[in-house]
């Protein structure tokens, strides 16, 4: 339940803050985000501002979403996405966010689709340690035992196993904010976040206003 | 993508103007006598400063944009002790350099020096 913003992961530097110490963090482009809708809870049950981010060619986008853009009088966009919030009073439809609404220091949470890893084994996936490379094993990245024998007979659902690895959305809390530049509407974060570059994240506060 | 990071990077190296270099080069090179002056906080409490001086020789430097590093090794004392500085650090006040291998170093990184007395020339 906070405002954000989305934006697109440019890359990693090393960053230098004042005292001179290093930090890894990332870069973040995020162009005004235009306010497409705004969810009320009379009428749709919760509120929220719906947010749209880039740009489309108009041969891309199909008749019924031009229409939704056509009616709040706004350009297309490539992405949409609601953002939560207890109080949507001071928004209106066509006003753009920009990365401005962020503070340097302040603590965001991001969230995207993580690189897509295939399908990998147990140790990756879950970091489960293995088994000794000596004392007779002749295999070292299995899981060992999945289960009981007779007493319980079978292997419990949500047992940690090996399968499909990444491209899930994954939100990463409490990355600070080292620069925020409306101007060039950039946002460099402390620490990683998922995806690829180039990938679409949302970047969020922490918490509403109104909450803290 | 690649120019946005470049931009940024640009703006937080800090300007040291150690005689005019080229655009993007540096001032030394593995194999010369630097002397780098950094400033150092002493102790817990906030305001003790001092800037402290490591003189040898430059071993290789790696990375680029503001993660490019150089190490100096020099003997102390009969011990070998190198040191790894970040080139764009904010703490570095100063690199000097004292003086230029009389021979043309050869290579990039003259990590033989390790097994050596420190000697170049």
């Amino acid at each position: 339940m906070a405002l954000g913003i989305l934006g697109r992961k440019v890359g990693m530097m090393r960053w230098f803050d004042a005292e001179g110490n290093a930090f890894a963090a990332t870069v973040i482009e995020a162009p005004p985000n235009v306010v497409v809708q705004i969810r009320t809870p009379d009428k749709d049950g919760y509120s929220a501002l719906q947010l749209g981010m880039g740009e489309v060619k108009p041969k891309r986008v199909n008749k019924p979403l031009k229409g939704h853009f056509e009616k709040a009088g706004v350009p297309l966009r490539r992405h949409l996405k609601e953002f939560r919030l207890r109080d949507v009073s001071n928004y209106e439809v066509g006003q753009e966010i920009t990365v401005g609404i962020f503070q340097e220091g302040e603590k965001v949470k991001v969230s995207g689709i993580t690189k897509g890893k295939g399908f990998q084994g147990v140790m990756k996936r879950h970091g489960f340690g293995g088994l000794p490379a000596s004392h007779g094993h002749d295999h070292q990245r299995i899981p060992g035992s999945i289960g009981n024998m007779a007493a319980t007979g079978k292997v419990f659902k949500g047992k940690r196993m090996a399968g499909h690895m990444g491209g899930e959305r994954v939100t990463v809390r409490g990355l600070t904010v080292l620069k925020a530049d409306p101007e060039r509407n950039l946002l460099v974060v402390k620490g990683a976040v998922p995806g690829p570059r180039g990938g679409l994240l949302e970047i969020r506060k922490e918490k509403e206003e109104s909450e803290s | 993508m690649d120019q946005i990071i470049r931009a940024l990077e640009e703006e937080i190296t800090p300007k040291r103007d150690e005689g005019a270099e080229a655009e993007g080069e540096l001032p030394f090179r593995p194999g010369d006598r630097v002397r780098v002056h950094e400033r150092i906080t002493e102790g817990v409490e906030e305001g003790k400063e001092r800037i402290q001086v490591f003189e040898g020789i430059v071993l290789r430097v790696r990375g680029r944009g503001t993660s490019k590093t150089f190490t100096v090794r020099k003997e102390s004392f009969g011990i070998g002790v190198e040191k790894v500085y970040p080139l764009n650090s904010p703490k570095i006040v100063k690199i000097e350099v004292v003086e230029h291998p009389r021979k043309r170093v050869r290579r990039a990184r003259l990590y033989y020096l390790r097994e050596r007395r420190l000697r170049l020339k």
